[in-house]
């Protein structure tokens, strides 16, 4: 399709109809417009609340453990002969993701609304143990669903959701992954909407959701923008990160993208390849189409109808994407590439022996790129990537593929 | 404009009665078979046929309507087979309305302007699509009634008197009072709660109220008559399809059992006199 013409600002968007260009938009049921606008209008308050950003930076601070690091990487860096690697630490995050940035906020949210039931998709069930943290903290009920196939490859985290006692609902329609415990957390706050605040875990859903989610995860980049002029005396001049819905990305992005020399690298699961059609790249093998509250790039059939995506990495097997990257694509200010499973085993065991540092497979689709990249670049060139999750949870898969190491 | 909707209508309340709205799925459990139940349904005692268009991820939908759209999907169902299903319906019946329901991405996949266009021409009379609240109008709803298509709203409980106006501009046909907040074929309404629902929406509107999810016997559909000018069952009818069926495949019970549950719930509406 025909790129729109080029912004002022590539971080202008949603419009007030919550749409970036072409994607976004509130496509829901009627019986969740009504709480789609409190939410929206509680945000707005809260957003501009010099008390909620103090509660935000706080809790950052001491529960979260805020600033993540901005890691040089120099067994890696030497290894690729290329490009000076970084990586921003949110593995080390409480709870091992970058999930908990946004739900902290989501959650100080559901408390300014009043509401005490809290409900969570989750993939690779990092969300799903953020969610159930921070409602433990807080008191909170807690309902997760979550794929019966990841609830099978991910039982660390199904075990750890259940210690912080959440419920985790094994969701058997559909592909059982991420997409489908996306539709049942929507049935279930279609069901119990006056209670129930729905705390998405990715840059997708209803605006506000992305946008909202953006603003939350957006404290990635603006530290990495600190961190780097402190340790560099300069901006970076790229940055990696993987892509699912998109939340670690944009968050790490979205600060970043009206600076106009800094290259951008999204990267997308590939699965089996992209010719296999057994992988999760919306951007690269998907058609704009409507799903789950919002237009955006997403893989389907002919008739449009949904079809499974394939990841290794259960946080990133979601047959779409958050529509802010979906317009970023589109105006071409990000490049969207893609890394295989294979790839990002490799980037993982990589990773694991040059910096001891054990990443999710979820990043190790985006070392697997920047494995490729950082070489062609000289040795001045500063690469940040997104080190978003750590790998504990991914041991038993990882061990699965390779033969029980 | 919608003129086999209005007229419908307006017949069964010169009646005084309400009327019936089936829902069953194109292309459940195969082409074949949900051709013969739609065309079996008007003789029934269907006033108003509701077929839904399959979706692969119905957010809005319970455990049975989900059922259906996977079993019409696996059948080989599509958006264009809908359509054609709907033409082979119109040959033998002129008169029933029927109102496709879904989700917007197969039409949005379809292209509008070809799906408005094409559904007009098949005998479409109004579309439902659940999730195109009004602040979408644009996407699907102001299209449809330019090419002379009915667009039905739902509204939920959730719908309060500041909303209700937004709901109804450009809302046409009929408006569709979903009875709970939650997904179809679920809780079973509150009867007396929803009378007043839908003396509520009187209030904003001249356009008949139907009202739906949750009915499943004809006690139920009476109850409700009593106080709509419609009564939409669903889940409990592709339900049927689904019990009847032997390895996943159409029986010759299936047309029948649907069609029995049809007959009982227009019975029990005939004889349940209005008190709007």
């Amino acid at each position: 399709m025909n790129a729109p013409d080029k912004p002022n600002s590539y971080r202008s968007g949603p419009d007030e109809r919550g749409f970036f260009g072409l994607f976004g938009g509130r496509f829901v049921a009627e019986t969740l417009m009504p709480v789609i606008l409190e939410l929206e209008a509680a945000y707005a308050v809260a957003r501009t609340d010099p008390t909620f950003a103090r509660q935000m930076t706080e809790m950052g601070k001491t529960y979260i453990g805020r600033p993540s690091p901005l890691y040089y990487a120099e067994r890696i860096t030497a290894a690729l002969g290329g490009a000076k690697v970084y990586f921003k630490r949110d593995e080390l995050n409480h709870t091992g993701a970058h999930k908990v940035n946004n739900v902290l906020g989501q959650i100080l949210l559901a408390l300014r609304m009043g509401k005490k039931r809290i409900i969570a998709e989750t993939g690779a069930g990092q969300h799903g143990v953020a969610t159930a943290t921070l409602c433990a903290r807080y008191g909170l009920q807690c309902v997760v669903y979550m794929g019966a196939v990841d609830v099978e490859r991910q039982k660390p985290n199904v075990f750890r959701m259940k210690m912080l006692g959440a419920e985790v609902v094994p969701v058997q329609s559909g592909s059982r992954t991420l997409k489908d415990a996306m539709n049942e957390a929507l049935r279930d706050w279609v069901t119990n909407v006056e209670t129930t605040f729905y705390c998405i875990g990715t840059v997708a859903g209803p605006h506000p959701y992305p946008a909202m989610v953006r603003d939350f995860q957006s404290v990635i980049g603006v530290e990495t923008r600190a961190q780097m002029l402190e340790a560099e005396g300069r901006l970076p001049d790229s940055l990696v990160a993987a892509i699912g819905g998109g939340s670690n990305a944009i968050g790490l992005f979205h600060p970043f993208l009206d600076d106009p020399g800094i290259e951008i690298y999204g990267v997308e699961a590939a699965g089996h390849g992209l010719n296999s059609g057994a992988h999760a790249a919306s951007l690269t093998g998907g058609r704009p189409g409507v799903l789950h509250g919002n237009r955006t790039y997403l893989l389907m059939d002919g008739d449009g109808q949904i079809t499974d995506a394939h990841s290794i990495s259960a946080g990133l097997d979601y047959p779409g994407i958050g529509p802010e990257h979906s317009f970023l694509h589109d105006v071409k200010r990000v490049t969207y590439v893609s890394a295989t499973d294979t790839e990002a085993l490799e980037a993982f065991q990589f990773c694991s022996k040059l910096e001891g540092i054990i990443p999710a497979l979820e990043p190790s689709h985006a070392l697997a790129y920047l494995m490729k990249l950082a070489p062609q670049k000289p040795k001045d060139h500063l690469m940040v990537m997104n080190l978003c999750g750590r790998g504990d949870k991914d041991i038993f898969t990882v061990a699965e593929h390779l033969g029980g190491m | 404009m919608t003129d086999r909707l209005t007229a419908r209508f307006a017949a069964c309340k010169a009646d005084n009665r309400a009327a019936l709205v089936t829902f069953t799925m194109a292309g459940d459990p195969d082409f074949a078979t949900a051709s013969a139940l739609l065309h079996a349904l008007p003789a029934a005692g269907a006033d108003v046929i509701e077929l839904g268009m399959p979706f692969s991820d119905p957010m809005a939908d319970g455990p049975a309507i989900q059922l259906a759209g996977q079993r019409a999907l696996a059948a080989g169902q599509t958006l264009a087979r809908t359509l054609e299903m709907v033409r082979g319906f119109r040959k033998a019946d002129d008169t029933t309305p029927i109102v496709l329901m879904g989700y917007y991405n197969p039409v949005y996949v379809y292209g509008v302007e070809r799906f408005v266009t094409e559904a007009k021409a098949a005998g479409v009379d109004g579309l439902i699509v659940v999730d195109l609240p009004p602040e979408m109008d644009d996407e699907l709803c102001l299209p449809a009634l330019k090419a002379g298509i009915a667009f039905i709203r739902l509204a939920t409980p959730t719908t309060d008197d500041k909303r209700l106006p937004a709901v109804l501009t450009n809302t046409s046909g009929f408006v569709y009072y979903v009875s709970i907040t939650g997904i179809t074929g679920a809780a079973t309404p509150d009867f007396d709660k929803v009378g007043t629902a839908v003396a509520r929406i009187k209030r904003h509107t001249d356009l008949p109220v139907a009202v739906g999810f949750g009915v499943k016997t004809p006690e139920h559909a009476a109850a409700i008559a009593r106080g709509a000018d419609g009564v939409v069952v669903g889940s409990a009818l592709v339900d049927l399809v689904r019990g009847s069926l032997a390895d996943g495949k159409a029986t010759d019970k299936t047309v029948p059992a649907v069609i029995g549950l049809v007959s009982a719930l227009a019975g029990a509406m005939r004889t349940t006199r209005r008190s709007l």
